[in-house]
């Protein structure tokens, strides 16, 4: 039995050596929203953050996170209520087809703009290049984390917004 | 955001006793009240089979296909609301169930007749003949571009107008007023002149009771308030949130996961497995022994995934065995020959004389192709729950052909299918790869040795090695052309013709043709992947177009226009693309541009794409201009999402997409040897609509098949290689480069 912390909740776990953190997400958390795509790192599909840094959830063993901050796609939102900016920013630019690789995709993205709120194209391709999407949304992805990193920069320019 | 509504359809056995059933089924006969007990709440009125009323005046639109990313929810419930006048902010959606009355005749009829039959493709009265032939071959299939074109034009748009007629007559025989002073609008009937007015649901339950129009008056494109706007789509918020849910996604109590390794030799049996419970595994619940296959049963898929890894296992030996990639081929070129000298090859069309137009010819052209196996790689790997119990059977997955996956399951259970039930769900991607059943009968035959629901997940090593693959194929082409460059002769000689059968056509003017086929057989299992075989036909006929423009030393655009002066669809499509492009614009040393058009699915579309081969060898695709005769675009954001989505498709197939069978078995595992577009690969895609007046055409495949000779032709137009083998990069560029600076 070890404990994880996701989205600042404690689950007590039974994750036996080595199984990856995918499974215990999906299976004993119920948090269906981070996806299985290729089990060896090679899709983004299961892109979680582990304090605050973009992991492959796939490959990572669940018992190396212990005590670390754990946070999923169901965690980026800042209330129920309320999307993240790179939500937003996805439904503005109806980015998803099929949605399967989203939550990667957007893990990756907040990731990004978390460590560079302004990146340039070519930046924003070295930080996406390891999340596949198969209906090929590339294009909307970028236009969408060009927008949410201007709604980013309109925030902070502007503290009524945030 | 609008959500899902399920429950209506989570068992079928939950009747809408209260709910009530009348008004008229579009389709022959009424088939409303055995419809109501799938689809409907206590007091909805159900207004035909594919739209009910709401006490809250609410209108669902009840779609018989599934979700696979390309807005079919979204864009069939706005075809139904614009004809109905609905306030589309109250108009939510549920899939249709997996149910025979939703065997999807339109679409049938689409492929069956296409629209040449059925001029007036907004006809209101269907005979039953095709419902019949649909019913029998259990069709409710998502595919074929043909949502919008036959589902959505034949189904939803009816049912919307006759439903607004219903609810106009019943306004008028309440007020006692004419029906022509009555206004729809916004789901609310008004009478200006007697100031009244009532909502949709007020009037629903004596609406129901009018007779139904037998073709309604449908509005014309000017009348249009929804169709031809971007709504945003419906399912995209749940997408963002990870709320939305998949097959991969569904959980039941009590339910455990599997795993199954499949013979790598396709058609091999299992020889030997030790099926008892290995002792070094936690948490195994059942090692199976499915006769072709082995399955772990366990508490998750980790833990099925790593027993299975571990055990030992035989598969019978194959006359298939040691067959490799270079033997599938020998034995096509084998076929090709035998076909032709036996004079066994088939027709697939004709005109003139074309081996008479070759021998007189001025200059002759001809090429041989090649095209590798492909397969779909969905996103969500395959997979299936099912729970089978008291003599029934329940399935959740993601499938483009439910009503099939029922039928199979009852055959495969000998139960009757009233006793399957299918609980679709969303697709992480079809692509065709979702219309087959394997991996439900899979899932249904390791359900049905235990007593609990079990999900089965394939890894993505075994969605690579079992998929259903587009054909690997060889094709040969020759072409005579006359003193000014003119083609007089066109003969094609290509393997397998799956469907549409069009495909092979050629859309230009070219006297004499000679187009033939053989069918080799194949032990490598085929299956439908996006624009089936429009994807091998694409590539063909525009590579080979575009040497008869360099033989005749005559612009490849300008080739084309002047072969399809009898098509002014394909005429303002090049037009279009040669301005948007910047067709005659120069560009940089070891950079080209090409170009391809195909008509496809009811939609035409050309590509020109702009590539830059550095000294490495290396193509990089910078610019995709896409401009497409839509007929008319129902959801243009949609559309243009379609285009996209099929080119960045296409290309991935069109650079690195190639599947070889070594021993018998499938040689690529996963997403590092079996490559894919990745975002720093991505060309910057420019769409241009044409909404031409035409029937809308489809959306999700037609721009697949152009992209490939697109850029081939690019690059011809870069370094002077041919590029006669797919994928891309089977050829080494680095010569031509070096040769050209």
């Amino acid at each position: 039995m070890i404990n994880l912390t996701i989205n600042g909740k404690e689950y007590p776990v039974e994750a036996p050596a080595g199984m990856p953190l995918l499974w215990v997400i999906r299976e004993q958390c119920e948090l269906t929203g981070t996806k299985f795509g290729c089990g060896i790192a090679q899709c983004g599909a299961c892109t979680v953050h582990v304090d605050g840094q973009p992991i492959r959830s796939c490959i990572t063993p669940a018992s190396s996170v212990e005590g670390k901050n754990i946070t999923t796609i169901e965690g980026i939102a800042p209330d129920e209520n309320t999307l993240h900016i790179v939500q937003q920013a996805w439904i503005e630019e109806q980015t998803p087809q099929c949605g399967y690789c989203q939550s990667g995709q957007i893990m990756s993205a907040v990731a990004l703009l978390n460590e560079n709120p302004t990146p340039s194209d070519e930046e924003i391709e070295q930080a996406m290049s390891g999340n596949i999407c198969r209906c090929g949304m590339y294009g909307r992805i970028k236009s969408a984390i060009k927008r949410a990193s201007a709604a980013l920069q309109a925030s902070t320019s502007n503290p009524q917004l945030q | 955001m609008k959500k899902w509504t399920r429950r209506a359809f989570i068992g079928t056995g939950i009747l809408a006793s209260g709910a009530l059933v009348i008004g008229v089924a579009i389709r022959p006969g009424n088939r409303s009240s055995k419809v109501a007990g799938l689809i409907a709440e206590e007091g909805e009125t159900v207004m035909n089979i594919w739209l009910k009323i709401s006490p809250d005046n609410t209108v669902t639109a009840i779609i018989p296909h599934a979700e696979m990313g390309q807005g079919v929810h979204t864009t069939l419930a706005m075809m139904l609301a614009d004809e109905m006048d609905a306030d589309w902010s109250k108009v939510k959606f549920m899939e249709a169930p997996a149910d025979k009355e939703y065997a999807n005749y339109v679409v049938a009829k689409g492929f069956i007749a296409g629209n040449k039959t059925f001029p007036k493709f907004l006809e209101g009265t269907i005979d039953g003949v095709f419902l019949t032939a649909v019913k029998t071959m259990n069709f409710q299939i998502t595919g074929g571009s043909a949502s919008v074109r036959f589902t959505g034009q034949q189904g939803m748009r009816i049912a919307g107008a006759a439903a607004k007629a219903m609810l106009l007559q019943a306004a008028a025989d309440t007020w006692k007023v004419p029906v022509e002073e009555l206004k729809a609008e916004k789901s609310i009937i008004s009478h200006p002149a007697s100031n009244q007015s009532a909502t949709f649901a007020e009037l629903a339950q004596a609406a129901a009771k009018v007779k139904a129009p037998k073709q309604p008056r449908l509005k014309t494109p000017e009348e249009f308030t929804l169709m031809g706007t971007s709504q945003p789509r419906l399912d995209i918020p749940a997408k963002v949130t990870g709320a939305a849910k998949f097959g991969m996604d569904v959980i039941l109590p009590n339910m455990k996961y599997a795993t199954i390794k499949a013979a790598p030799v396709f058609g091999a049996k299992v020889k030997t497995v030790d099926t008892s419970i290995p002792s070094d595994s936690e948490g195994v619940l059942k090692v199976l022994n499915l006769e072709n296959a082995v399955a772990v049963v366990a508490e998750g898929y980790w833990q099925a995934k790593s027993a299975l890894d571990r055990l030992n296992m035989e598969f019978e030996s194959t006359e298939n065995d040691g067959k490799s990639q270079d033997d599938i081929f020998k034995g096509y070129q084998m076929a090709m020959d035998k076909a032709l000298e036996e004079e066994s090859i088939e027709e697939h069309f004709r005109s003139g004389d074309a081996l008479i137009a070759l021998s007189e010819a001025e200059t002759i052209v001809e090429a041989e192709y090649q095209l590798p196996f492909l397969a779909h790689a969905t996103m969500e790997p395959m997979n299936c729950t099912a729970w089978v119990h008291d003599g029934k059977c329940e399935i959740w997955c993601g499938s483009q052909n439910p009503l099939g996956a029922k039928a199979a399951m009852a055959e495969f259970l000998d139960i009757s299918p009233e006793q399957v039930t299918v609980h679709n769900q969303l697709l992480g991607g079809g692509f065709g790869r979702r219309s087959e059943t394997d991996v439900i009968k899979q899932a249904v035959a390791i359900a049905k040795e235990v007593d609990y629901p079990v999900k089965l997940i394939w890894s993505r090593e075994e969605d690579t090695q079992h998929d259903v693959y587009r054909e690997a194929t060889i094709s040969r082409m020759k072409a005579g052309l006359d003193q000014s460059g003119n083609p007089v002769a066109y003969s094609h000689q290509f393997l397998f013709k799956h469907h549409p059968p069009e495909a092979a056509d050629i859309p230009y003017t070219v006297p004499n043709q000679l187009i033939q086929f053989t069918s080799p057989s194949s032990f490598v299992p085929w299956g439908n992947w996006r624009s089936v075989d429009h994807s091998v036909h694409g590539f063909l006929t525009e590579s080979f177009i575009d040497e008869l423009a360099f033989a005749a030393k005559k612009d490849p655009l300008a080739f084309r226009k002047s072969l399809t002066q009898d098509k002014p669809r394909f005429q303002k499509v090049l037009d279009l693309i040669q301005e948007k492009s910047d067709w005659d614009s120069p560009l940089p040393a070891n950079w080209g541009r090409g170009i391809a058009i195909a008509q496809s699915f009811g939609s035409i579309v050309a590509e020109v794409a702009e590539v830059e081969v550095n000294v490495e060898g290396k193509v990089k695709v910078h610019r995709v201009v896409c401009v497409a005769d839509a007929g008319f675009a129902i959801h243009p954001d949609g559309f243009k999402a379609q285009m996209e989505s099929g080119i960045i498709y296409g290309l991935a197939a069109a650079m690195s997409g190639e599947i070889t069978i070594e021993n018998g078995a499938v040689a690529q595992s996963n997403f590092h040897d079996y490559q894919v577009t990745r975002m720093s690969d991505a060309p910057r895609i420019e769409t241009y609509i044409i909404n031409s007046g035409n029937p809308p055409g489809g959306a999700g495949e037609p721009s697949t098949p152009v992209i490939a000779p697109a850029v081939t032709n690019a690059i011809f137009n870069a370094t002077g290689v041919r590029i006669r083998q797919l994928p891309i990069s089977k050829t080494d560029l680095r010569v031509s480069i070096q040769q050209t600076t």
